[in-house]
């Protein structure tokens, strides 16, 4: 039997302990197991080792220009026409004037201030579902976990569904020069399984999340925004549906609408 | 905010591993920190944009889910790494090609070790500050963070990386 270096429970202790995460007691405890186990002998001196191939100089600093070009992006970013395109929500209202006029820096510190008294944004009233949608896409983009089924095309994502779940949901192209579907997967959210539909828009994902909706009736979209992502939600056909992604507002709706008008 | 690009831009260039997705990522998730200040949620101010950062990488099609081994340079290039001032340049093209390698093989490290390992080594965040960045639960921040250590260390003794 070979004996891995991750033989010893004790090993993320060393770790920790390395990384200055254990108090003085556990440090105390450790140590004098250490003392007797090759295993956590031969760990320390990997950390030591890794710590030393990783110096200070790989720490990438943003290159000047880079920085210039992000300034002069906010700033324009900040300008009254690119708000007009889109009524600004009151408390935005409040901070943007001062961008544009007293530069980014001031900008900065008063949005900083701001904070402490900005009203939150307004409740939606399935906060908790609401935070689980959003949890759930974040989950997603983690490596691997996006689609299941990655697959362009509708006919093979739809039947991957049978079997898996227990409800058929709708899997719809739609025009693929705006919204290509890019594949689907399970999911889980609103305590059962739920399909999620993956779209692209861009750079950027869409996950549409799906599942047959207690009673019935249609329900026009609702938006809403939750750490920094849009959502909107709606009823349609029987099934709930929800869909989050880090685009703009406007453009969530306009994957709504084409969704919700597509066949 | 701005204290905080470097962090921000060492993160996004680690994560996308590409100097002009990097820029893009810091622009939009600066943008988005501002915009959505009303959900700021109480982490600090460098964690909170860092975890915006990470969001928007993660949401980029332009960041690559898979493993891949990103090939060593070979001594050619080494001249794009001016030595330091006052170095003796033998002892400075050794570091730099060190550095070099170095690089390589974090870059290679699949993203999810990279993340930690970078959060902890380069930006020198706590555990629960990875853990609140990431969303990922703290035992398993740092089964990640061995994982890339030992990861590292034995590419490193393998390619005789100094």
């Amino acid at each position: 039997m070979t004996r891995s270096p991750d033989a010893c429970e004790k090993v993320l202790l060393v770790q920790a302990e390395f990384d200055g995460e254990l108090d003085a007691a556990e440090a105390a405890r450790l140590a004098t197991h250490r003392a007797g186990c090759p295993i956590c002998a031969a760990a320390t001196a990997d950390l030591e080792r890794s710590r030393n191939l990783i110096r200070p100089e790989l720490r990438n600093r943003m290159p000047a220009d880079a920085r210039a070009r992000l300034l002069a992006h906010l700033r324009q970013a900040a300008s009254p026409p690119t708000h007009a395109l889109q009524p600004p929500a009151p408390w935005r209202r409040r901070w943007a004037p001062p961008v544009a006029g007293f530069g980014l820096g001031a900008a900065c510190a008063a949005a900083l201030l701001l904070t402490i008294w900005l009203p939150q944004a307004p409740g939606f009233k399935d906060q908790r579902l609401a935070d689980q949608i959003v949890d759930a896409h974040i989950r997603s983009l983690q490596p691997g976990h996006l689609e299941d089924v990655p697959s362009t095309d509708q006919h093979t994502v739809k039947p991957w569904f049978d079997g898996r779940i227990d409800f058929a949901p709708p899997v719809k192209n739609l025009a693929a020069d705006r919204f290509p579907l890019i594949g689907g997967r399970l999911d889980y959210a609103s305590g059962r399984p739920v399909a999620a539909l993956v779209y692209q828009r861009d750079k950027h994902l869409i996950n549409l999340f799906v599942w047959p909706a207690a009673g019935n009736g249609e329900q026009s979209p609702e938006t809403g925004q939750e750490h920094g992502y849009n959502f909107v939600r709606w009823r349609q056909g029987g099934m709930a549906l929800w869909a989050v992604s880090d685009v703009e507002a406007s453009q969530l709706r306009e994957f709504t609408e084409d969704w919700r008008r597509s066949p | 905010m701005l204290p905080h690009l470097d962090a921000a831009y060492n993160l996004a260039r680690w994560l996308m591993r590409d100097p002009a997705a990097a820029e893009d990522v810091v622009q939009e998730a600066v943008l988005r920190a501002l915009t959505y200040f009303s959900s700021y949620t109480g982490l600090n101010a460098r964690a909170w944009l860092l975890q915006i950062v990470r969001n928007t990488a993660y949401g980029s099609t332009r960041l690559d889910r898979g493993v891949r081994l990103v090939p060593l340079d070979d001594a050619e290039e080494q001249n794009d790494l001016p030595p330091a001032a006052g170095d003796d340049p033998e002892a400075a093209l050794l570091r730099a090609s060190g550095e070099r390698e170095v690089r390589a093989l974090i870059a290679s490290l699949p993203v999810e070790l990279r993340e930690p390992l970078v959060l902890r080594e380069l930006e020198e965040l706590s555990y629960k500050e990875i853990a609140d960045i990431t969303r990922i639960p703290i035992g398993t921040v740092m089964s990640r963070l061995w994982r890339a250590r030992r990861l590292l260390v034995r590419a490193a003794a393998a390619r005789d990386v100094a």
